[in-house]
């Protein structure tokens, strides 16, 4: 209890000192309270992963009734991954928004609302009552609406945040509606009422009630088809945000399913394979995408998709296994899941803070315009190589542990499985190898084009490397990467606790110290390290051996042709042109061309503008369809004051005419009975 | 541990046979089948030059290119017998090692800021992304069959019963065959000895390589067909003793060069733009493993 009450006062004091301190300390006193409210609830957090599950009640109203903050395993789990990466992402704001000094009010508010966002994140995270949850819901979207729209005088800022805060409260209102179903049955806000409601009513109550949540709830998180709002808001964020938001707000919404699967009896075996299907859609398309884009931070963005894609197809499998009453697929699946969570947000918010770093060194984000950077930027350059094969799901980084689960929980689905579900698992085993080929030639683009090479932009300004301020948390989440990617088995049976929680029947055959793949983890660790070491070792002998030999620098070979411009260089369009032909059917792609034609050509050029199909399915057509509509109407709107005022009589005369006529016509009717 | 020492031989002379065998088709005696590790050798002694315009990636590229090679050999068994490392999903272990080998080749690539390196590089990422799932899926498929999930134990209890696992067997060497040939960047998908940069995919990747660099990226093909030839040798190896396994595998090893000679002899490269497509049926002929599998277990019945 004083923990909580240490809690609130802190934020509440954070938030109130902010607007009355000079400039230079807001960065200051928010980064303080982020740490100090992370310290806090990570005590908890630590205690619940442990095996010590706390619940604290608040008195709450006569409206919400009881307030319960539980504290168990998977609130844990996502509290600490929620804090790593508010902390890293708060030092990295510290430096990353210097330059916008000029703005105190903005700046203010930016602080206010990144405070108020750890606090809503972690409160959603415990708070087990409807009400108070989705208040906590609500301050999280409004508080990301802020922080996304700080360069609000962009237009494109300000689109994107309308955009997020309309879907976020379309989000909400499948919460509430899921919320109220309950509680109009049970008479109860707790959460305990959705266990109870599940029990009591039939499995298909039950899959109705989960699928109104995860319909919310994957608006948040990112499924596609409802993920058309995350593209736009990540490159319009601030990048300390933008790491924010993949790494730890759209896993929210992972927690969200989660706790509901955990809350909601019903076929679970229905649930996986739908959960299975939507997840390798999210997976491939996602990434599919994100070949495609020129813009870094979009690039980025698209690939969250698919990692919430690899995620849901851990949930998915262990989902599965809960409906079969395999203990193996529960541990392996839900392990993947939550330990690709953990790893996005890592490799995530390292690569947003990455482009930060190149953002404010160019003032670009077009990947074309970048080039060579890995000489003016070489700690960037290498943070960003590590996160790119991280998020490729290369050994020896934390990516591959994660996938490494979900292919084994794949392979033991495989045994003693029916034709559905080994069909399936054989579509899954086919998305996750080419959603992991896939990544490779769209993070083999970005670090290329950007980092190697020779610049392809002349800049005013030479580009320089990033401050040390922005490079430390950086370094720190490196630090954590290659931790999990080498110790694999200490994460895992840090997951037992959480994982327990899904387990069956946990005296069937499940033993937390013993749990599945832990062995081959360890083996994949000591492997790593010895990929390491060996490649060192080839490395030194090269250089041993050809430490006395000639090694001249010359240009590169160019077939004969040796002027150097950069205009020669393969560009990331170029690089992809043979995928973007192969999916272009899939892919909405606008082209605009001008060939070179004559003698004496004028300048030719090609443009080309990718876009999202689904959006222009279910988000503009939809939309342009309403507008057509309501178009018909905009005759009632002439300005003319007379014309209102008659709009007005003719209401009240409907509103008094209409129950009189009908009385009227009923008591017509009865009448004509009679006869 | 032994089909590590195994493979290392048999990487010695593969390529070698390679050559002989288009050199006798094509009506020439042909180089000795050493010469390609002596010229290895010779490219080992050599200083190198370095463009301009590369950075940190170009230079350690070929060293961890080289070292994914080394680490994925060490995975695979010889039958019962089982690599250095072994455990279970081990093979999902050894195909993203080779990954990060192609991210760091296709990186330094890029690096060299050449249009020519880049096209290979844009060509090489693409066929090895669609040729992933055709090998995840047939380890799936062999994984179904025997019940195991690592490389040793699939391969040692992997025995063939009825009409249907020859068939199986057939197909599933037809598909590690041809992924060899994608990964190696050989015939159907790609001439290694083309005279035209604008033609070719992994030749033109390593132009701006040299030296003891080239030497680790020559030598690590040889490795990776000596590799590839031991998975499908494990295929027919079952669990006889060693005075046994050992011949069948460089039986199959030199059965397996000398058919890449004739293939590469006799055949043309596919259009460029066709390969894609061609890789990616690959996977529709693993996906026909499956189904055999399922014939196999019963499941239709």
């Amino acid at each position: 209890m004083t923990i909580i009450a240490a809690f609130i006062v802190i934020v509440f004091f954070t938030v109130a000192f902010i607007p009355f301190v000079n400039v230079q300390w807001k960065g200051i006193i928010t980064v303080m309270g982020v740490v100090i409210v992370a310290l806090l609830s990570s005590i908890p957090a630590l205690k619940a992963l442990a095996g010590q599950d706390s619940e604290y009640l608040f008195r709450g109203s006569l409206v919400t009734g009881k307030i319960p903050v539980r504290f168990d395993a998977l609130s844990g789990w996502f509290i600490l991954v929620i804090n790593f990466t508010f902390i890293t992402g708060a030092f990295y704001g510290l430096q990353y928004m210097k330059p916008y000094r000029s703005q105190r009010a903005n700046l203010s508010l930016h602080c206010i609302s990144f405070m108020l966002l750890q606090a809503g994140l972690l409160g959603i995270c415990v708070l087990q009552n409807s009400i108070a949850f989705l208040i906590a819901w609500e301050v999280m979207a409004l508080t990301s609406f802020i922080l996304i729209i700080f360069e609000h005088r962009k237009m494109e800022t300000i689109n994107a945040g309308i955009n997020f805060l309309i879907q976020s409260h379309v989000c909400i209102m499948f919460l509430t509606l899921g919320f109220i179903w309950v509680a109009l049955k049970m008479n109860s806000y707790d959460f305990k009422a959705i266990a109870l409601f599940s029990a009591s009513n039939s499995l298909l109550t039950g899959i109705a009630l989960f699928m109104c949540f995860f319909v919310g709830f994957a608006i948040k998180a990112g499924f596609v088809p409802f993920h058309t709002w995350l593209p736009y808001a990540h490159p319009a964020a601030p990048s300390h945000i933008s790491g924010i938001m993949s790494g730890v707000i759209i896993k929210i919404g992972i927690y969200g399913i989660l706790r509901m699967l955990l809350l909601i009896r019903s076929d679970y075996l229905v649930i996986g394979y739908v959960i299975l299907i939507i997840s390798l859609l999210s997976g491939i398309y996602g990434v599919m995408l994100a070949i495609v884009q020129h813009n870094l931070k979009r690039l980025l963005a698209y690939h969250s998709i698919e990692n919430i894609g690899i995620i849901g197809m851990g949930i998915g499998l262990g989902c599965i296994g809960m409906g079969q009453g395999n203990n193996l697929l529960i541990v392996l699946g839900f392990a993947g899941a939550l330990l690709h969570t953990l790893n996005h947000s890592l490799f995530k918010s390292l690569l947003f803070y990455g482009a930060g770093n190149v953002y404010q060194a160019t003032h670009t984000m077009d990947i074309e315009k970048l080039g060579g950077l890995s000489k003016r930027m070489p700690h960037t350059a290498i943070l960003f190589l590590i996160g790119s094969l991280a998020i490729c799901g290369l050994p020896p980084f934390n990516g591959f542990i994660s996938e490494f689960l979900i292919y084994n929980g794949m392979f033991t689905g495989l045994h003693g499985g029916d034709k559905t579900l080994v069909s399936f698992i054989v579509f899954g085993l086919f998305g996750l190898a080419l959603i992991g080929g896939l990544a490779l030639l769209c993070f083999t683009k970005a670090t290329g084009t950007i980092f190697l090479g020779i610049p392809r932009h002349n800049f005013h300004h030479l580009p320089g490397e990033a401050v040390w301020g922005k490079l430390i948390p950086m370094y720190a989440v490196v630090v954590l990467i290659a931790a999990i990617g080498l110790f694999p088995k200490g994460f895992m049976m840090a997951l037992s606790k959480p994982i327990g929680l899904f387990i069956y029947n946990p005296g069937n055959n499940f033993q937390p110290g013993k749990l599945p793949a832990a062995e081959a983890l360890f083996m994949i660790g000591i492997c790593s390290a010895g990929f390491l070491l060996l490649a060192g070792l080839i490395y030194l002998i090269k250089s041993r051996v050809t430490m006395r030999k000639p090694q001249p620098v010359n240009a590169t070979w160019g077939c004969g042709y040796t002027g150097a411009t950069e205009k020669m260089q393969y560009t990331a369009s170029s690089f992809i042109r043979a995928y973007r032909k192969l999916a272009e059917p899939v892919l909405s792609i606008r082209k605009k061309k001008k060939e070179i034609q004559g003698v004496f050509p004028a300048a030719g050029g090609q443009e080309t503008h990718p876009y999202d199909k689904t959006e222009e399915w279910l988000i503009d057509y939809p939309l342009q369809q309403l507008k057509k509509f309501f178009n018909r109407f905009t005759f009632l709107q002439n300005g003319n004051m007379q014309f209102y005022i008659l709009y007005g009589l003719v209401f009240i005369t409907l509103v008094l005419g209409i129950p009189f006529a009908f009385e009227y016509i009923k008591s017509l009717l009865n009448f004509l009975n009679k006869l | 541990m032994i089909s590590f020492i195994l493979i290392i031989l048999a990487s010695l002379f593969f390529t070698g046979i390679i050559i002989r065998v288009k050199s006798i088709t094509s009506g020439r005696r042909g180089p000795g089948i050493l010469q390609p590790v002596k010229d290895v050798i010779r490219l080992f002694k050599k200083g190198a030059v370095y463009s301009k315009t590369t950075s940190f990636v170009f230079q350690v590229a070929p060293s961890i290119y080289f070292a994914s090679i080394l680490m994925a050999i060490m995975v695979i068994p010889l039958g019962e017998y089982r690599g250095f490392i072994s455990f279970e999903g081990d093979f999902v272990f050894f195909a993203y090692l080779l990954g990060v080998g192609k991210f760091f080749s296709i990186i330094s690539a890029l690096d060299t800021g050449s249009s020519f390196e880049g096209m290979g590089a844009s060509r090489e990422a693409l066929f090895s992304m669609f040729a992933e799932p055709a090998f995840f899926i047939l380890m799936g498929s062999l994984a179904l069959l025997t019940g195991h999930t690592s490389f040793q134990e699939i391969f040692a209890s992997l025995h063939f019963g009825s009409y249907i696992s020859y068939i199986l067997g057939v197909l599933a060497t037809f598909v590690l065959a041809m992924i060899t040939m994608v990964e190696n960047s050989r015939m159907p998908i790609d001439d290694p000895k083309t005279h035209l940069e604008l033609t070719m995919v992994h030749e033109v990747m390593i132009l701006d390589n040299s030296g003891f660099d080239l030497g680790l990226i020559v030598y690590g093909t040889n490795l990776k067909f000596a590799m590839y030839g031991a998975l499908i040798a494990n295929l027919f190896m079952g669990s006889f003793p060693l005075y046994i396994t050992i011949p069948i595998f460089f039986g199959i090893q030199v059965l397996f060069a000398i058919a890449i000679g004739l293939l590469e002899s006799f055949t043309a490269r596919f259009r460029m733009n066709h390969n894609a497509q061609y890789i990616l049926a690959l996977s529709s002929v693993s996906l026909l493993i499956f189904l055999g599998v399922l014939l196999v277990l019963g499941q239709f019945n």
